[in-house]
């Protein structure tokens, strides 16, 4: 087991949370959001990993003992499907945003404060 | 196998599925009728769980997949007299809200309760659950259904930009909690609470258990508004319809810190054994910050949606202060507290909703007098703020005694004073609000519209125009609510079973013995809560006293202020400006707040825990 998955996982988590509170283009910022994720993913995929592992598939052929943990591909496959909801959402926000206000700069927008 | 619990969760899902189907030739009355009809039955399923769960855990495993040899294999949903009794808590919001949407919306489709009965669905799952990873599925749904909700006035800036400020801030929760989890997989190889915490206990806590504990505890302060992790709730709060802000006020914070207690007792508590000082100092400070700046913040609006919001961030301080005493005392205290101060919450936001119908307003200062012709809404608002401030001896007055004794047992008797001083300034500014809107008192203020919020008036959908009449399915919700905060604390012999219950929530060993060795639980264990003793009663009159002297003071436009002390009021505020820029409404503030927080909080646990 390798540590680089681990850190590829930390990278992006840090450089998505970096997108989103720097920036300046909403649809940029929900990318981040997505971008953060995706450190989720890996990190779930690298947990379940084994070295010259197969794909987890018992059908049709005797069960491997290296085969990898199916588990957290469910998990992932779950995760994605939340990460698609919320940024098909969150686009459809910015949109909205973008046809009422005619921009899409969160430093823009000011009716909440205080 | 017991198949109520989930029936609980389907209910409200193949109601929201049916809704769906027949939106084409659905009429509004229809839609109203079915979805109340599906709250009431979630209710009642939840009030036949509670009474089954006195008498031992309901388990429920899906798909027939029970535990083999002592290790889980699917998924389950353990059902103890807490997750119940708050499935019922919920349950009869929805009823309610339900009720009030009756009349409030002129136009509304199908999706809205649609989109409701989907978030009933979640919150009902989330309180069941005995997975963690179920867990997070149901906290996102919950999210996503509440996203949708808030943003349901597409046509305006303030929603668009209050659910995104929500969407951002609680989806980067989500996504530490799911962190969380998946260190805790790597771990243990288990998803099931019982055995996470099974396999977790006996070993101490190293800097990976320490690790995914910081990310999950962050996530759900991210959804309980724990400072500084709460500045969405009230952009959220201010512009969200008021039927999702009954709901999101009363239950989300909520279901955010009972996630919090249900993994530490299940997850954590026996790996964190001997970390219970540092916890509790850590939790207690957290709290305490939140329920003062909270209150300061909630007496400073005059955006009533935002006031009630900067309330609920204040009492979400409070209630973590009572889960964060650890024991058993505190834990009843905190769920009487919630059941109890969310209602009158939710009957508060119920009267402004009232309010925005009539006069197209939710402004203190445009309302000034306008209100005199409401004398139910105009009480229940008064009623509202005193019971804030824990009038004695109604409902929140019980809980807050409760966690009181429990504090003073561990060392934090000051705590009373916090308690007092926050449910004095948040019930406080309920009270002004209420003298000024429904009596007229204080001086009219010519100063305009709020310099801080343009939400509000035109701001939204719903308060298009000002009505002359006030229909009965508004004003009986308000009542409904108001009678059951306050009732709460008036049920003989409440505080000991709730407490009992509190007990096995908080029994680890238990839990796992009854989920994983299939091993009945039994009744609940015999408790005797002590009750509120004499000084309880002085801080609950004190902070009585304390709400109506503030808000005398406020009425009287802080001409005696400035007369008594002006350098003392220009530094407040200037103190009080700096302090509201904080709030900026930039959601990438917002996120660097929760990374500073994370980061801090993270710190104290590796250097006090790990």
């Amino acid at each position: 087991m390798s540590f680089l998955p681990f850190a590829v996982a930390a990278w992006v988590l840090v450089v998505g949370l970096y997108g989103i509170v720097t920036s300046r283009h909403l649809v940029h910022l929900i990318i981040c959001l997505s971008v953060v994720q995706s450190s989720t993913y890996v990190l779930l995929l690298a947990i379940g990993y084994k070295s010259g592992g197969s794909a987890p598939v018992f059908a049709d052929q005797p069960p491997s003992p290296r085969a990898v943990d199916p588990i957290v591909q469910a998990l992932t496959l779950t995760d994605v499907v939340v990460g698609t909801t919320v940024t098909a959402l969150l686009l459809a926000v910015a949109v909205q945003l973008n046809k009422r206000h005619g921009s899409l700069d969160p430093d823009d927008l000011h009716p909440l404060r205080g | 196998m017991n198949a109520l619990p989930a029936l609980a969760v389907a209910v409200p899902l193949l109601a929201a599925a049916g809704l769906v189907a027949a939106s084409t030739v659905a009429g509004r009355r229809f839609t109203d009728v079915w979805s109340g009809a599906a709250a009431v039955v979630v209710t009642a399923l939840g009030v036949a769980l509670l009474l089954k769960a006195r008498d031992g855990t309901v388990l429920h495993w899906f798909g027939g997949w029970r535990p083999h040899r002592g290790i889980a294999l699917g998924v389950d949903f353990a059902v103890d007299p807490f997750s119940a009794g708050l499935a019922v808590f919920i349950g009869f919001l929805f009823v309610v809200a339900f009720a009030f949407s009756w009349r409030y919306f002129t136009v509304v489709g199908p999706l809205f309760h649609t989109l409701m009965l989907v978030f009933l669905a979640a919150a009902v799952g989330f309180s069941l659950t005995g997975d963690l990873f179920n867990l997070f599925v149901f906290f996102e749904l919950l999210s996503v259904t509440s996203y949708a909700l808030t943003a349901y006035d597409l046509q305006e800036e303030g929603p668009l930009q209050g659910t995104l400020n929500f969407a951002v801030t609680n989806s980067i929760g989500g996504f530490f909690v799911l962190t969380g989890i998946a260190l805790l997989y790597a771990r243990t190889g288990a998803l099931n609470m019982a055995q996470i915490g099974q396999t977790l206990a006996g070993h101490a806590a190293d800097s990976l258990v320490v690790g995914a504990f910081t990310l999950i505890v962050v996530g759900f302060l991210v959804k309980a508004a724990i400072v500084p992790f709460h500045f969405w709730l009230a952009d959220a709060y201010a512009v969200a319809p008021t039927p999702v802000c009954l709901l999101l006020s009363a239950a989300m914070s909520e279901l955010g810190l009972f996630a919090l207690a249900r993994v530490y007792w299940t997850v954590f508590s026996g790996a964190l054994d001997g970390a219970d000082e540092a916890l509790r100092a850590i939790l207690v400070g957290a709290g305490v910050i939140t329920a003062l700046l909270g209150a300061v913040m909630c007496f400073v609006q005059r955006h009533l949606k935002r006031m009630l919001a900067f309330a609920t961030i204040s009492h979400a301080g409070l209630f973590l202060c009572g889960i964060a005493m650890l024991d058993p005392v505190g834990l009843g205290g905190t769920a009487i507290y919630v059941v109890a101060d969310g209602s009158v919450k939710a009957a508060l936001f119920v009267c402004v909703g009232i309010l925005g119908h009539r006069f197209a307003s939710v402004d203190e200062h445009t309302l000034h007098g306008r209100g005199r012709d409401l004398p139910i809404s105009g009480t229940l608002m008064a009623l509202g703020g005193l019971a804030l401030a824990s009038l004695p001896p109604f409902g929140p007055f019980l809980g807050k005694a409760l966690i009181e004794g429990s504090a003073k047992a561990h060392g934090y008797g000051w705590l009373a004073a916090v308690f007092v001083l926050a449910s004095a300034i948040t019930g406080g500014a309920v009270l002004r609000a209420a003298g000024r809107i429904y009596r007229g008192w204080g001086v009219r203020d010519d100063h305009g519209p709020d310099p801080y919020s343009v939400v509000g008036d035109e701001a939204d959908l719903e308060l298009d125009a000002s009505r002359d009449v006030v229909p009965r399915t508004m004003t009986i919700p308000a009542v409904v609510l108001m009678i059951a905060g306050l009732g709460v604390g008036l049920v003989p012999g409440l505080p000991d079973r709730v407490q009992a219950a509190a007990m096995r929530f908080a029994d680890r060993p238990g839990y796992v013995a009854t989920v994983l060795g299939g091993r009945p639980s039994g009744p609940l264990p015999a408790a005797a809560a002590k009750g509120p003793e004499a000084l309880d009663w002085l801080f609950g009159s004190l902070s009585i006293a304390g709400a109506i002297a503030l808000a005398a003071l406020a009425l009287t436009h802080g001409r005696i202020r400035a007369a008594l002390a002006p350098r003392l009021e220009r530094r407040a505020s200037a103190a009080l400006t700096s302090l509201r820029a904080l709030h900026s409404g930039r959601v990438g503030d917002y996120v660097t707040w929760l990374v500073v927080g994370a980061v801090t909080l993270g710190g104290l646990f590796a250097v006090t825990i790990g």
